[in-house]
């Protein structure tokens, strides 16, 4: 007991302060304390958050060329009128795996992907939170998208539209096994988003470096921040409504069976009510992105940084009262619409201080015209396009032409490739050399550049025409007097132009991997926490924990005159793997967090996941126990209670000393 | 000097090769303008002009926002600046400056979108309902995929008349999953929904054909899920109601035709005052009175309707219709008896 009172538990010391220089001892023993092991092992059982980002990036990239190819696919078949290349199923399929591919496994994930490998870095911590449900996060996404897939190859994919109404859902009209595989697919990549977003939030809040008050976080991380709430609140009613959906083809359940008393207009709103929001959490951290990166390239801060981080969180607030403008056309009185039509257009005013902000930033700034620069610039041009025609849109009686015309596809590709596609291949030419070391190449870099921006326009803008000139949406074919040859003809081309630069930028991706240029730790000369540290960045990300006095670190130097924040020399975290958790509002030191080592259980609990839906969905009820059994499993090894894990010990290990009171 | 003015030379052959091309696009697309489902250059009734003349509002609006905030951009990026200092190539500048353009421009952006609103709401209030009560209402019915219309005591399919200069209301209904009732040039789009009566209405002011069409993705054959919408003088409306109230005036004996249409047909098709009375699909009581044929895709003439018999399944995959066998003999007598349909 006396040992006890006079050498406070490893959790309560008072942390030393000092410097660990690279190639030291010290170093070396955080570099073997938090390095996966090379080899299958370690690539199946890494909590590292920048491995497990780069692999959401990779495979979001992946689901994002399988999506492309069905859309060029279906662009052949709408090149000419009264096509046959696809059957009427084949083109439902490919729509329906297209709008679901593009917006569940590609425009989330890959942004989680930036958000995973650089959230960590920019907040100067170690590592997420919850390390292992990062990796569970990662892994129930990758079997999620490959349980979306897996009825593809036998031509029964998802048939319905990503918005899959019933009753066209339902048993009586679509009795294969399609939409099952959606149903219970998203169910289960409900869990993905789920477990990802409460990691963010909490990492938000506990994990940021000492100093960083709530007013010297990047935008990225707001952005981010936003949309894993909104998703916390959302995804519930998706993963309701597609279970509902199951049981209702499949246990006998009656809720949208309108024969049996069951409501067909209940699908629309639970599925809305997710959707909506859903739409600005696939964009929030792309104008994250935007916000953070774009000001590197004109020399100067963001300007604006309180309101623009203001609007992020606005825009998702009242992205939860607008959904019914998907729902205009349903019959809802006047009235009502009319309110939800007003709340859809005030939720352009949060956007367009943004896009002020953005403009002010370059106006008033010293643009210097590098590859990143020139995404971030046509995404603001691609954003006012797509903001405007969403105006048009929330416009009650103009909607109800608009809506379900190629009017709204027209927009929607706007938002999701303006605002999301942009920024990201923006974002992979900035952080690509922080990535991998090295940078990707300037001139093929432009090159494609002006490529994807031209197909994209030539693709992109006539759909609007053909939605004001009256065509729907989700047509296989149309009649040659219709007048929308040209228009369909034009978008074909465009779509191939498009396709052509997304090819050049993976080819520029490939090519720099091996052969780029080597970048150094700030090739950009940027101003945040994570080109503090080497590119790639150490295991342990920093030596020490950096302590922040302002919002661009690195800048402080030159805009303040002197130099408050330290990155150098800060708190010394060495016993085992140790995190600082720092206080919600200030940033202030709070507590030695004890963070888990690689584990093989996030990827047992998502096979066992995997195999607990596959089983759902072949009704193979022993398949679905066992699967269950697994998860158990997994669960249980997952949360067996170890010693150095224990976050309130109060058996200190003999050998610790480490404490001046 | 050369090259820069190479490049000038270049850059105006390009844009004139672009003027060029867009001039030859509008044009083109204008000697189309006869696109059946445009909405935004024509609207022929009271449901339909405000919101015409609403979008060309909002369109003028986002067409000036855009070039406005485009310019800005585009001048942001290339507006001369002081050249800089050499000590400064690594300078950045502090946060301050430009907060005018944020309190400005969202300033004004939520001006025009307050007006934009109220326009909005104001047309919104002109378009919900009719300002007199309308006399004349026509339930619809949407079927996978074609639309069935009734009067009182008259059934018809995917052909709706109606008077000019009335109001008419339209009672939605759905057989089976979610449709929508969409005539661009008369009204916007009201779903169809199992379960629910929606009630949308609809007025011409000049007589004419008006094409509509399911916007609401409906499954395999939502492509080919159109009707006609035909205004006429008041007249010539009730002398058509007066014709389709007739029942299909019986021979004595029934034709080879009759028969085969009554043994292969009727399962599905009804025709009034005949023992063909299926209900789930097209009332063909009157069937050469209709301009089309298999819900507006093939125009309605003797060979068509024979080609539609024969090959429905190659004209329309997956829809409900099939396609059936028929010999030389067969076909003439069919085609016969469909002929007594007037």
């Amino acid at each position: 007991m006396t040992e006890h009172a006079t050498s406070p538990p490893p959790l309560q010391r008072t942390l030393a302060i000092g410097r660990i220089e690279p190639g030291s001892a010290e170093e070396r023993k955080l570099r073997e304390t938090w390095e996966t092991p090379p080899g299958w092992r370690g690539w199946l059982s890494t909590v590292d958050h920048k491995s497990i980002g780069l692999r959401y990036l990779l495979t979001a990239f992946a689901f994002l060329i399988a999506g492309g190819i069905e859309a060029l696919i279906m662009r052949v078949q709408l090149a000419r009128p009264d096509s046959t290349l696809l059957t009427p199923e084949q083109y439902n399929q490919l729509f329906t795996m297209h709008g679901v591919t593009m917006i569940f496994l590609y425009a989330l994930p890959v942004l989680s992907g930036f958000s995973n490998y650089l959230w960590p870095l920019i907040l100067g911590a170690r590592d997420m939170a919850f390390p292992r449900l990062n990796a569970l996060s990662y892994w129930i996404f990758l079997f999620a998208g490959l349980f979306l897939y897996a009825s593809f190859p036998f031509g029964e994919a998802p048939n319905a539209g990503w918005f899959n109404y019933a009753p066209l859902a339902g048993l009586t009209y679509n009795t294969g096994p399609n939409i099952d595989v959606y149903a219970l697919g998203m169910v289960l990549l409900g869990i993905s988003t789920t477990v990802g977003s409460m990691n963010f939030v909490v990492t938000f809040l506990r994990m940021r470096a000492p100093g960083m008050s709530l007013d010297r976080v990047p935008v990225l991380v707001w952005g981010t921040l936003t949309a894993s709430g909104g998703n916390l609140l959302a995804v519930p009613s998706v993963s309701l409504a597609f279970f509902l959906l199951w049981l209702d083809r499949r246990i006998g359940t009656h809720f949208f069976d309108v024969v049996n008393g069951g409501r067909a207009l209940l699908w629309q709103h639970l599925f809305w009510i997710f959707a909506h929001p859903w739409v600005y959490a696939v964009v929030l951290p792309a104008m994250g992105i935007v916000s953070d990166a774009l000001p590197v390239f004109c020399r100067r801060p963001l300007v604006g940084y309180l309101p623009v981080a203001l609007s992020t969180v606005a825009t998702m607030v009242i992205g939860f009262v607008v959904w019914i403008h998907h729902m205009f056309a349903t019959g809802i009185p006047a009235l009502a619409l009319s309110f939800f039509g007003a709340a859809s257009m005030v939720i352009a005013i949060p956007s367009a201080v943004a896009t002020f902000a953005w403009i002010a930033t370059i106006w008033t700034g010293r643009p210097v015209f590098r590859v990143p620069f020139l995404y971030f610039a046509g995404f603001v041009f691609l954003f006012v396009i797509g903001g405007l025609s969403g105006v048009l849109t929330a416009a009650v009686p103009f909607d109800w032409q608009l809506t379900d015309t190629y009017f709204v596809v027209a927009h929607l590709h706007y938002v999701l490739l303006g605002i999301n596609v942009f920024p990201v291949i923006g974002g992979i030419y900035f952080w690509f050399p922080k990535f991998t070391g090295r940078m990707m190449s300037e001139r093929i870099g432009r090159i494609g550049f002006w490529i994807l921006f031209t197909g994209f326009n030539i693709a992109f803008f006539p759909m609007h025409i053909a939605g004001l000139l009256g065509m729907p949406r989700r047509i296989y074919t149309y009649a040659p007097d219709m007048g929308w040859n040209t228009v369909n003809m034009i978008t074909s081309i465009g779509a191939f132009l498009f396709a052509f630069g997304v090819l050049i930028f993976m080819w520029d991706f490939v090519y720099s991997l091996r052969r780029g240029p080597v970048a150094g730790d700030n090739p950009w000369d940027a101003p945040t926490l994570e080109w503090a540290t080497s590119s790639p960045p150490p295991p342990y990300n920093f030596a020490i924990a950096p302590r922040i006095a302002s919002r661009h670190p690195l800048w402080e130097e030159r805009i303040s005159g002197k130099m408050r924040s330290r990155l150098d020399e800060g708190y010394i975290l060495d016993k085992g793997r140790e995190a600082l958790g720092t206080t919600a509002l200030d940033g202030d030191p709070d507590v030695i967090l004890k963070m888990p080592e690689d584990s093989y259980a996030p990827f047992w609990l998502g096979v066992a996941s995997l195999v607990f839906f596959s089983g759902l969905a072949l009704t193979a009820w022993w398949l679905a126990a066992l699967g269950l059994i697994g998860c158990g499993a997994a669960i249980v090894v997952w949360l067996w209670p170890r010693r150095e894990l224990g976050q309130r010990d109060d058996t200190p290990e003999p050998h610790e000393t480490g404490a001046t009171p | 000097m050369p090259a820069t003015h190479k490049a000038i030379h270049c850059a105006s052959r390009s844009t004139r090769a672009m003027i060029a091309f867009l001039a030859a696009f509008v044009c083109h697309a204008s000697a189309r303008a006869d696109a059946p489902l445009n909405y935004f250059l024509h609207a022929d009734g009271p449901a339909a002009t405000p919101t015409m003349r609403l979008g060309w509002a909002l369109a003028a609006l986002a067409v000036a926002v855009a070039l406005i905030v485009s310019v800005l951009l585009v001048g942001a990026i290339i507006r001369k600046r002081p050249p800089p200092t050499k000590r400064d190539a690594s300078h950045v500048q502090g946060e301050g400056g430009g907060m005018r353009w944020v309190w400005i421009g969202t300033g004004i952006s939520s001006v025009a979108l307050f007006v934009a609103l109220a326009y909005v709401l104001v047309t919104l209030e002109s378009v919900a309902s009719p300002r007199k009560e309308p006399a004349l209402t026509i339930a619809v019915t949407a079927y996978d995929w074609w639309w069935k219309i009734d009067y009182a005591g008259v059934t018809t399919a995917n052909e709706i008349h109606i008077p000019v200069g009335e109001p008419v209301k339209i009672e939605l209904r759905s057989a089976d999953v979610i449709h929508a009732f969409w005539v661009p040039r008369l009204a916007g789009k009201t779903q169809t929904i199992p379960g629910v009566v929606n009630e949308q209405w609809i007025q011409a002011d000049r007589a004419g054909v008006y094409r509509g069409q399911c916007s609401q993705f409906c499954g395999a054959q939502h492509a080919h899920m159109a009707f006609e919408v035909i205004a006429e003088p008041r007249a010539q409306f009730d002398a058509w109601y007066a014709a389709q109230a007739r029942p299909h005036a019986a021979d004595a004996t029934a034709s080879a035709g009759q028969r085969l249409f009554l043994d292969r047909c009727a399962g599905c098709h009804a025709v009034r005052g005949s023992d063909a009375n299926g209900t789930q699909a097209p009332d063909l009581t009157h069937l050469n009175s209709r301009r089309l044929i298999a819900a507006g895709t093939l125009p309605n003439t003797e060979s068509n309707q024979l080609d539609w018999i024969r090959h429905a399944q190659r004209i329309k995959p997956d829809s409900l219709m099939p396609s059936i066998a028929l010999t030389a003999a067969e076909a003439a007598a069919l085609s016969a008896y469909l002929r007594t349909l007037q």
